[in-house]
């Protein structure tokens, strides 16, 4: 099934012993000139390269007290260095958070301290250089930005900061990557990631009217570009093409249905998930953004509902407001912007929708806590609400819940394996390997109570484990949307 | 990179895609297949041919939900899932099917 070797799964999570440069050879395929220009970055590497690379990180230093303070206060105590599921999974020393972040650190050191222009030797800084550039092209996408070693770092220090650092340093002497670059193309030309316009997007949407119509004998519409609705939803586009994400989407439209609620998608801004974030560009995270925006105001819509998309939240409630806002065009009655695991919440507590969960008791569940939903943002109105609105939703739609064990959920959880860029066919070695922690966590549960569904609120999650999970020998549908879990038990009123 | 076809050598990208689209012919996706230890049947061709009249129609491949429909509705019901399709298509009938059409592979959280 595979030319590498798959990890096996443990009773405990075991800390590997260190392999040197085992995922040296690991790297992504680098972008075409077209889809770097169409970004703003040059096609190829530039001739003075070194030397714009150096430039390039003295402004974002400039530009970041943060990073700065990363790059500066590390201690070397080792608290991170069992913490990543990269290193967890592929043993190389390179994949301890700490050793990652040293790969720019000592680039940082050379330029921009007085130890390291000085007494380089002493400090361990290096010049930028063609071995440099080849291991930051490769151990920084090597890293996912799910921050789970920022939670055990004393210093809070966040090596996704670092590693978008590196990557917006690539792009911009010309090294960018094929996939996430040719994404954020697409989405400039057609609206969203896959590049699905805007009549396939319509007929997509009729078939599943004539689906659940099917299934449920109820007239559920999936509005698309309905001037004046209430509320715009803004989902991941994989929502509208892949298996279980459709689900989810189904499960929107049936909620919107049961309450009564106005609603519409826009072939504009046809896609949550913003790339820009992964590769550090704010440049292109704005302007990605802004297209929500125009929507929103060119539809006339009095609330933003975003879809199951994990990084999107975190850039919807973290940083839309200072890329696209104000939104003062915006009900204030309402959370700018909302999460659709709120919305159902908010109408399961106020007995605006109905659930029999009955009609999931072939599912025994489990939930993932998605990375950026988990650390780098909140849903409802309480600390902590991220991680209990997901778990009340599903426990409201189901009968059979577990949780897994604690260090590997909440604020601890693991990544999926195929985050932050990474979930492209040429890591798929990368993504088998980084998902052993998620998947032993979930052999216990499998092994304990049963469990038959992993319950997910990200794109990438539900694709990657889809892919990964026949690995180890889950069956790939075990995977499964949240909203799907709500699609089967919300109650629909009269059939047709 | 490239695949060489009958004599004639076709351009296609680092994944084994066509990089252009005219290109295509029955002789290609047959040996793509091979390059994947994969016999081409009447069912992998049933599913092919919708995906180029698809893509012809809407320049995107279907969704994996329009694919298992229309290809329940001409091989028969218990055919009309991805289990089937995968199956027929063991790396995922959207990007394996989609290489052997001659389509562009979908990109995004897919």
């Amino acid at each position: 099934m595979a030319d590498f070797e798959i990890p096996k799964l443990t009773e405990f999570q075991l800390i590997p012993h260190t392999k040197d440069g085992v995922m040296a050879h690991s790297q992504p395929y680098v972008a075409k000139p077209e889809f770097q220009e169409s970004l703003g970055f040059p096609g190829e590497l530039v001739d003075n390269w070194e030397e714009k690379a150096v430039e390039k990180l003295g402004d974002l230093v400039k530009g970041s007290r943060a990073l700065q303070v990363f790059l500066d206060a590390c201690v070397k105590c080792g608290a991170c260095t069992d913490k990543c599921h990269y290193y967890l999974g592929t043993s190389d020393p390179l994949n301890m958070p700490v050793a990652r972040q040293d790969l720019l650190r000592k680039v940082y050191r050379r330029y921009f301290t007085f130890a390291g222009k000085y007494f380089p030797k002493l400090v361990g800084a290096v010049d930028m250089s063609k071995d440099v550039l080849d291991q930051w092209y490769s151990y920084y996408h090597q890293c996912s930005q799910c921050r789970r070693c920022s939670v055990f770092c004393p210093y809070g220090i966040d090596t996704a900061e670092i590693s978008m650092a590196a990557r917006e340093i690539m792009d911009e002497v010309g090294q960018g990557q094929k996939y996430c670059n040719e994404i954020i193309g697409k989405v400039f030309k057609i609206g969203n990631n896959l590049g699905l316009p805007e009549p396939a997007l319509v007929d997509t949407l009729e078939g599943l009217e004539e689906d659940v119509l099917e299934d449920d004998g109820v007239a559920v519409k999936f509005p698309v570009d309905v001037e004046g609705a209430d509320v715009l939803v803004v989902t991941p586009s994989a929502d509208f093409f892949a298996e279980p994400h459709i689900d989810g989407l189904i499960g929107y439209a049936k909620v919107f249905h049961a309450a009564g609620i106005n609603w519409t998608l826009s072939s504009y801004a046809s896609e949550a998930a913003n790339f820009g974030m992964f590769i550090g560009s704010h440049a292109n995270m704005q302007k990605v953004s802004l297209r929500i925006r125009e929507a929103a105001q060119q539809l006339g819509v009095k609330r933003i509902v975003f879809g199951e998309c994990g990084h999107a939240w975190r850039v919807a409630y973290s940083f839309l407001n200072t890329l696209a806002g104000p939104f003062d065009f915006l009900d204030p009655n309402y959370p700018v912007p909302q999460h659709i695991i709120e919305v159902t919440h908010d109408l399961i507590q106020r007995g605006a929708i109905t659930l029999d969960k009955s009609a999931n008791d072939e599912h025994r569940v489990t939930y993932h806590d998605s990375c950026n939903v988990a650390r780098a943002s909140r849903m409802g109105n309480i600390p902590g609400g991220q991680f209990v609105l997901p778990r009340e939703v599903i426990k409201a739609s189901v009968n059979h819940y577990y949780d897994m064990a604690p260090e590997t959920v909440r604020e601890s959880t693991f990544c999926c394996g195929g985050g932050g860029g990474l979930l492209t066919d040429d890591l798929m070695e990368l993504r088998v390997k980084g998902a052993q922690p998620r998947m032993n966590a979930l052999q216990h549960v499998v092994d304990e109570y049963d469990v038959n569904y992993l319950a997910a609120i990200c794109a990438i999650c539900k694709s990657q484990f889809a892919k990964v999970m026949p690995y180890y020998d889950f069956p790939m549908d075990m995977i499964g949307s949240v909203h799907g879990l709500v699609s089967n038990a919300i109650q629909l009123g009269v059939k047709e | 990179m490239a695949i060489e076809v009958a004599g004639n050598t076709i351009d296609t990208d680092e994944e084994g895609y066509l990089t252009n689209r005219d290109d295509w012919n029955e002789e290609i996706a047959t040996a793509m297949a091979k390059e994947d230890d994969c016999d081409l049947s009447d069912n992998h061709w049933e599913v092919i041919n919708f995906l180029r009249e698809y893509y012809e129609e809407y320049q995107i491949a279907p969704a994996v939900r329009v694919l298992t429909k229309a290809i329940g509705k001409k091989l028969g019901k218990d055919k009309g899932n991805s289990k089937y399709l995968y199956e027929l298509f063991p790396y995922g009938p959207a990007k394996q099917a989609c290489k052997y059409a001659g389509l562009p592979k979908p990109t995004g959280c897919v």
